[in-house]
């Protein structure tokens, strides 16, 4: 076992968590990543090995597969970003590699992304400062990327619908929490 | 402006990249005797209509892919909306 | 100060007598009350004088009671939170207001720069372009700063504004815009059907002109049904209604702008919440309900404190309970001018008479009606005394009133309509302009702004519109009865202006009388557009609301035309001043882009580290040590310590793109001009990427960490460009490549660990199963590895500095623990950390190109690596870069540059000329891209292009810099300052 101490995105002792009027963003560090892209006419192999992974179909456009350990969301034309604990799963891509085989491009992900929950009845205000996304369509299990301040992040609306995971690229971590904080401070 | 994306519907363009004329997916052949004239065509000459124009946007702040879209210069109105890719399969571009 | 008294205070209106509300007008004290505007609360307390016109400070009172406001312009609040140009007539009252008067010296009763209005025939159109032509060095030193001082409007504070502003975005199936009867009647028919509608109104009380007027509907007082509206409105959880909200624009596919003035009408906004909210609204269909606005009637003197429009005068006295004097007359030519004298007199304010520019109007018991009479002109210094009629006799009267309510028509709100190059059309029947032509896509218009001005009309076209709306929407439509409302017509005979007048006010906000608009026509401007930029008709913040009408129906009887033969100026966004502060939103200052932190940055913080922004990254410049004063010396010894043992610098900021796929080889090819197909499984190569004009794009490295995975990096400014452009080529180019692209650049902690010590130092963090000697992990070799007892990791043996270097990656999280752990490591070898200084200087020391170098104009060739472009295969500028013009003879070849004598300095944008001769263009040799000073070498070393460069080693040349009177005498050497053979790298 190696004696590297993790550091979260945020930097802080502890993973930030605040909450502001009804509603509270957590910074949730226990997120393994990996993205897979299908091979080239490998693409029904690589949907069949991910149905088997995730029990339902791989997430079509706009989709997520929502479920515990592992899940999925779509991230583009036959390309898809799973997920799992990462305590559990920190080897997420090696198995994933396995799983897949020749059917499918791997990518560790994990730590490209920082990862943010923003739950509470006032969510759908909050996201309507964020950016241009159509938060009040999205229904539970939609998930789409989106420019929030102008950042590339991922949204994926969860259930109960009133909580949004938000991945946004970990290195601008600290910006997109100011936003974040900031547009709930607006709507409180 | 909202470009309709073929599959993840409509998007504001303030998520794509724009690059410009959709004839760049039209790279000539390197192998032809008239290549270097074919390529200087390539690179610098574009029309500039006033009405509908075939252009490369690419959804960086989505699917990234990049679309060709059909956009007309003087209303702004698109017209259509394809996945490059196929475009491009379907001027025989492959390998 | 006295008790003021609220003189001018009626009966009744939507103001809220339980309350009061202290506030400061020019340094006295006044009161009024909750719902009253700083126009209403001033007229109550009997001040009608509110501002000085903007260049021959006029007195001016409010003209409207609206955003279409010319003249009651004020300074509202004060310090950091001064706005000029606020308008008073929509400036909601609140406990402790704050206002003054401008554009006044020294006060607004007695201003001495209104000398201005006695030379007032000096001051005609375009005499500033007549008068400031010559000489021109005379403009900017005399006469602006004239100008300004006596034609500025508000001033600023020149203070921070301290408040904060968001952007939104809002998505609806139906955008109402405005909330008057046709957008209330429209709001509750889509929104019963099950539509997402928005009603926005820039009022801050729903009703529009209903709260205005004294009309019943449905036999009942028209608040009692506009509260019952908003109340069932309230209760759709698909109907969002936004006061204070200003649809600004109309732009493409149906998306608006709206500014929501949030926290304007507090004396501050509470703690974190914004002062305004910019709304992007993307809508399915919209329907435009913004009213009409009411126009004047050009007469001599039409301008002073008192003379306002009949509508407004009318809004004052019903909503505000609120009268500019108690004794008023009307000027009209249409009947809607009789209702304010109905309703003034109704509320007890003597009518001195209606004046009616049409004969024969009816007789009315309680007033007098002078039919077929005009206002010719006015009397009063600092307010309406007396007015001049020429009645239809020809024989003159005097009329004496406080106040005249002129009507001269109602002009539709088109403007949205227009946003997208649409062109109203006229309407005889109202003698105004009309919606008409292509509106933008999915709007319609309802109401008053369509023309269509009973109430009756705006409830009728108000639901049809929304069943329009519904039916384009695939929602059902319905069809309820009607409210019973007034159904009046307008009958409306044109009147412009009274035959003669010349210091008759047109646009009260830029000073442009009648006499101008004749004056204009005299020189040739015979454009719309070129009369409202000679004059300056309709360019003030107003645009022209109350006066382009009047302006366009004197040109066209000058020119002989209709109406709309001249036709009107394009109508722009915004709809009403919009401040910057609102656009920019939350982009200010430090939040203008989002900031990057590398995974060292909490570390190098804690070491004291200077960062520098590059792109959005803050990144590690140097890291001063005790006693070090000057930036040099840091940077010195950052390079001499990784020279002489080991130096670590966090280069994550790198862009990498994993590229996987059974064809990842092919596809390098491509975008590489070199050639990648051959490249073991373990190694890593340079690679240059050329764009298709042969011109160079990128350059980086591409790591083989399997037969059908490549790591490849690009530069930190590229990192996203480079990403595109794989992608075009992948996508666009050669659709059936088996190669798959994703971007790692945050995935991985990536540093560098450079110097003769950095074997050694690795050693310690690597597991001991990797053998990472100079024959187990040599030159340019690559692979995954494991570091501290088992955590995955890349290593890459690749080296910008030129000394034996390593790039070493793991998963982000770690990579504040991996530098600490290299730091203790390293202790032995006196590790240092080094930063982007540093790495600049060892980078030109071993001459490696840079941004400087890869600068948009130059070649492989240029740069020294034209054998480089592989003529075995095709790439992406394979072709273009073999032009004759780019491969002369004497093309600019990358060299090193080092001045004669040690103690010189070279610097970078220098240019090289011969020894002899002179120093010109024409002589050009070519320039120095990169400059620094070389530790090692001691003195100040260059990189540059010089024709022909690479044939010219050793000759001596001059670098020149006219910009900074620089010559140095410089020798032309090998861009390899130190270790030319590479032996270190190799070590």
């Amino acid at each position: 076992m190696h004696d590297l101490t993790p550091l979260n995105a945020l930097a802080g002792d502890a993973p930030a968590n605040d909450t502001i009027g009804t509603l509270t963003l957590t910074e949730n560090p226990e997120l393994a990543l990996a993205s897979v892209a299908a091979r080239k006419g490998q693409e029904r192999k690589c949907k069949a090995a991910l149905k088997q992974l995730l029990g339902k179909p791989a997430p079509g456009p706009g989709k997520a597969c929502l479920r515990d350990p592992e899940a999925a969301f779509w991230t583009g034309p036959d390309q898809w970003m799973v997920g799992a604990p990462y305590d559990t799963h920190e080897d997420l891509a090696d198995q994933l590699s396995k799983l897949l085989g020749a059917a499918a491009s791997v990518t560790e992900q994990s730590d490209a992304w920082v990862c943010f929950d923003l739950r509470g009845a006032a969510m759908e205000d909050a996201m309507a400062l964020l950016g241009p996304l159509n938060i009040q369509s999205m229904k539970t299990g939609d998930a789409t990327r989106t420019s929030i301040h102008h950042l590339g992040c991922f949204v994926i609306r969860r259930d109960p619908s009133d909580w949004v995971r938000i991945l946004g690229p970990r290195s601008s971590a600290g910006s997109l929490h100011h936003a974040i904080i900031a547009a709930m401070k607006s709507v409180a | 402006m909202i470009i309709h994306h073929p599959t993840l519907g409509p998007r504001d363009s303030a998520e794509f990249v724009y690059l410009g004329d959709a004839s760049l997916i039209n790279r000539p052949d390197p192998t032809a005797e008239t290549k270097a004239q074919d390529f200087h065509d390539y690179a610098y000459l574009r029309d500039n209509p006033a009405g509908p124009i075939r252009e490369l946007w690419f959804h960086e702040g989505g699917d990234r892919s990049w679309l060709v879209v059909t956009r007309d210069t003087t209303t702004h109105e698109i017209t259509a909306v394809e996945f490059a890719r196929d475009v491009a399969r379907k001027q025989g571009r492959s390998v | 100060m006295t008790q003021p008294t609220q003189k001018n205070r009626l009966q009744g209106g939507l103001i809220d007598r339980s309350e009061k509300f202290k506030f400061i007008f020019d340094g006295k004290d006044y009161f009024g009350h909750p719902g009253d505007t700083l126009a209403s609360a001033l007229l109550a307390n009997n001040v009608r004088l509110m501002g000085r016109s903007f260049k021959y400070h006029r007195p001016r009172g409010p003209l409207t009671s609206g955003s279409e406001e010319p003249n009651a312009m004020v300074e509202l609040r004060g310090g950091n939170r001064q706005e000029p140009n606020t308008r008073a007539t929509t400036a909601e009252l609140y406990d402790g207001l704050f206002a003054n008067s401008q554009n006044r010296f020294p006060s607004l009763a007695f201003d001495a720069m209104a000398i201005n209005d006695r030379f007032s025939n000096f001051l005609t159109a375009g005499f500033y372009y007549k008068t400031f032509m010559w000489p021109a060095s005379f403009w900017e030193k005399i006469y602006e700063p004239i100008i300004r001082k006596a034609a500025g409007l508000g001033s600023l504070s020149m203070k921070a504004d301290p408040d904060v502003y968001d952007k939104g975005f809002l998505h609806c199936d139906l955008l109402i815009i405005g909330a008057g009867p046709s957008g209330l009647i429209a709001a509750l028919t889509a929104g019963r059907a099950g539509a997402r509608v928005i009603l926005a109104d820039e009022d801050f009380r729903f009703g529009g002109r209903l709260n205005a007027e004294t009309f019943a509907v449905n036999d009942g007082p028209a608040q009692d049904w506009i509260a019952e509206t908003l109340d069932e409105l309230r209760s759709l959880p698909n109907v969002r209604l936004m006061k204070r909200t200003t649809v600004i624009g109309a732009f493409d596919h149906g998306i608006y702008g709206a500014v929501e003035r949030v926290s304007d009408h507090l004396k501050t906004p509470a703690p974190d919440k914004p002062r305004q909210v910019l709304w992007r609204i993307y809508t399915k269909q919209s329907i435009l309900c913004a009213g009409a606005t009411e126009r004047s009637i050009a007469f001599e003197n039409n301008d002073r404190p008192g003379i306002m429009l009949a509508g407004a005068m009318r809004a004052y006295a019903n909503r505000w309970a609120a009268t500019p004097a108690q004794r008023i007359a009307i000027f009209t030519n249409n009947d809607d001018g009789h209702r304010t004298a109905a309703d003034m007199h109704a509320q007890g304010v003597e009518i001195a008479a209606v004046v009616d520019t049409r004969p024969n109007q009816p007789v009315n018991l309680d007033y007098e009606v002078i039919s077929g009479a005009q206002v010719i002109n006015s009397k009063g210094r600092l307010g309406l005394t007396f007015a001049e009629l020429k009645l239809a006799d020809g024989s003159s009267r005097t009329l004496e009133c406080g106040a005249l309510g002129v009507s001269g028509g109602w002009n539709p709100n088109v403007h949205l309509t227009c946003h997208q190059r649409g062109r109203p059309t006229w309407n005889e029947d109202l003698a105004a302009f009309v919606p008409g032509g292509t509106l933008p896509p999915g709007m319609s218009v309802a109401g008053a702004a369509n023309g269509t001005l009973s109430t009756h009309g705006a409830f009728e076209t108000g639901q049809k519109a929304a069943n329009a709306a519904l039916r384009a929407l695939d929602l059902k439509t319905s069809r309820r009865k009607l409210p019973e409302a007034e159904d009046a017509p307008l009958n409306i005979t044109p009147f412009w202006y009274v035959d003669g007048a010349s210091r008759a006010w047109l646009d009260q906000q830029n000073d442009v009388t009648v006499k101008d608009v004749k004056l204009s026509h005299q020189e040739g401007f015979r454009s719309v557009e070129h009369l409202k930029r000679y004059t300056t008709l309709g360019m003030a913040t107003d645009q022209g609301k109350t006066s382009n009408m009047g302006g366009l129906a004197i040109m066209a009887e000058l020119a002989g035309k209709s109406i709309p033969e001249v036709g009107t100026t394009i109508f722009r966004p915004p709809y009403t001043p919009t401040a910057i502060g609102v656009l920019a939103g939350r982009m200010r200052g430090k939040e203008f882009h989002p900031t990057r932190l590398t995974p060292s940055h909490k570390w190098a913080s804690e070491q004291g580290a200077v960062f520098v922004e590059v792109g959005n990254w803050m990144r590690a410049q140097w890291f001063p040590q005790p006693g070090e004063t000057h930036w040099r010396q840091s940077v010195d010894r950052e390079v001499l310590a990784t020279r002489n043992s080991v130096g670590v610098c966090d280069v994550t900021t790198l862009g990498k793109v994993d590229v996987q796929g059974a064809d990842a080889a092919t596809f390098l090819n491509k975008i590489y001009c070199n050639g990648f197909a051959k490249l073991a499984v373990g190694k890593t190569r340079y690679g240059l990427m050329l764009r298709e004009d042969g011109i160079a794009m990128d350059d980086g490295t591409a790591a083989r960490m399997a037969e059908d995975h490549f790591v490849v990096t690009t530069t930190t400014a590229n990192a996203v460009k480079v990403y595109q452009h794989m992608e075009f080529v992948r996508q666009c180019l050669f659709p059936d490549l088996d190669v798959q692209l994703i971007s790692t650049t945050e995935a991985w902690a990536q540093y560098a660990v450079a110097g003769p010590n950095s074997r050694k130092l690795l050693q310690k963090i690597v597991d001991p199963e990797f053998d990472i000697s100079n024959d187990g992990f040599p030159f340019m070799a690559c692979g995954n590895i494991t570091v501290c007892g088992g955590l995955r990791a890349r290593l890459f043996r690749i080296s910008f500095s030129g000394e034996l270097a390593y790039e070493i990656a793991l998963p982000t999280r770690y990579g504040d623990a991996l530098i600490r752990k290299i730091m203790d490591a390293g202790a032995e070898f006196d590790v240092t950390a080094y930063g982007t200084e540093a790495l600049g200087v060892m980078r030109i020391e071993k001459g490696h190109a840079a941004g400087n170098e890869l600068n948009g104009t130059t070649t492989a060739l240029n740069l020294g690596m034209g054998r480089m472009v592989s003529k075995a295969k095709d790439s992406i500028g394979s072709v273009l870069s073999e032009r004759e013009g780019l491969n002369e003879a004497d093309a600019l070849m990358q060299v090193g540059i080092q001045p004669l004598d040690p103690t010189q300095k070279i610097t970078a944008g220098g240019h090289l000329m011969n020894a002899d001769g002179p120093v010109d263009a024409a002589h050009d040799q070519g320039y120095v891209t990169s400059a620094a000073y070389s530790p090692i070498l001691e003195r100040s070393i260059g990189l540059g292009f010089l024709k022909d460069g690479g044939n010219r080693k050793g000759e001596k040349m001059r670098l020149v810099s006219p910009v900074t009177n620089l010559t140095v005498e410089v020798e032309i050497v090998s861009a390899h300052f130190v270790d030319p053979e590479g032996e270190r790298l190799r070590a």
